[in-house]
């Protein structure tokens, strides 16, 4: 078969993102369990500090956009590899970002909503 | 990319009888980290936004998800949680390190699949042992 290929950099952006967004819950991680090692665990008003804390608000909440996007391309994957009536590939697609745009919303609210 | 002559004649062998296909160690490491992202996505994300919420609202709030989670189901679901985000974890950090030439060798490549099957559920048995 002869096959030419356009577009050599077609998913670039998706591979680094995946790649990047990794790092930077690797970090989140690493961080969050040597805070709560250092402290010698998670208590109620431990963790109420913690959030009150911008920094660390901030700081999820990066890692939650990492999350959300590094989700995205991996469930895209799947979805682009398992399903193959496009239809039935677009709804999934479409309540994938639906649900992560809304998880998004949700973690707005637990980290600068009203208590 | 450079375009590649190939014989139009030779039938190429599809083989996609799940039974009988003998997926090599590094593939098995691959799939699990596909299973369990997906896990992690489907499960795992609207968990940890609920719980993150529910342990923050108040310290009676905190110690009702404490003893929700103290639950012997609950925690046999967490430690299934652990237990992919761990394997996720570590594969996507081999992931990674072949991405700049490491392990790519084929005796490097089945031993740093060991290594991240073995160092994950290691993992997740130390957190199960200290959560039971």
């Amino acid at each position: 078969m002869r096959r030419i290929l356009v577009g050599a950099h077609y998913g670039l952006t998706d591979w680094l993102v995946q790649r990047l967004s990794a790092v930077v819950m690797a970090v989140y991680t690493l961080v969050l369990v040597a805070v709560a090692g250092y402290h010698g665990g998670i208590d109620y008003a431990f963790w109420q500090a913690l959030f009150a804390n911008s920094a660390f608000r901030i700081g999820t909440f990066l890692f939650g956009l990492a999350l959300f996007w590094h989700a995205w391309v991996g469930m895209r994957d799947i979805w682009m590899d398992y399903v193959k009536p496009t239809a039935l590939r677009l709804t999934l697609e479409l309540l994938t970002i639906l649900a992560l745009l809304g998880y998004a919303g949700w973690l707005i609210d637990i980290l600068w909503g009203p208590r | 990319m450079s375009t590649v002559e190939r014989p139009v004649s030779k039938p190429r062998p599809v083989y996609l009888n799940l039974t009988r296909i003998r997926l090599p160690l590094p593939g098995i490491v691959s799939i699990l980290h596909r299973i369990s992202g997906a896990g992690l996505f489907l499960f795992g994300l609207p968990l940890l936004l609920y719980a993150v919420q529910t342990s923050l609202v108040s310290p009676k709030s905190f110690d009702s998800l404490r003893s929700f989670l103290a639950y012997p189901v609950t925690k046999i679901v967490l430690i299934g949680l652990v237990w992919a985000y761990l394997h996720h974890f570590c594969a996507g950090l081999r992931f990674l390190l072949l991405d700049i030439h490491q392990f790519i060798q084929l005796r490097p490549a089945r031993q740093s699949s060991w290594v991240v099957l073995i160092a994950s559920l290691a993992l997740t048995l130390l957190i199960a042992v200290r959560l039971w």
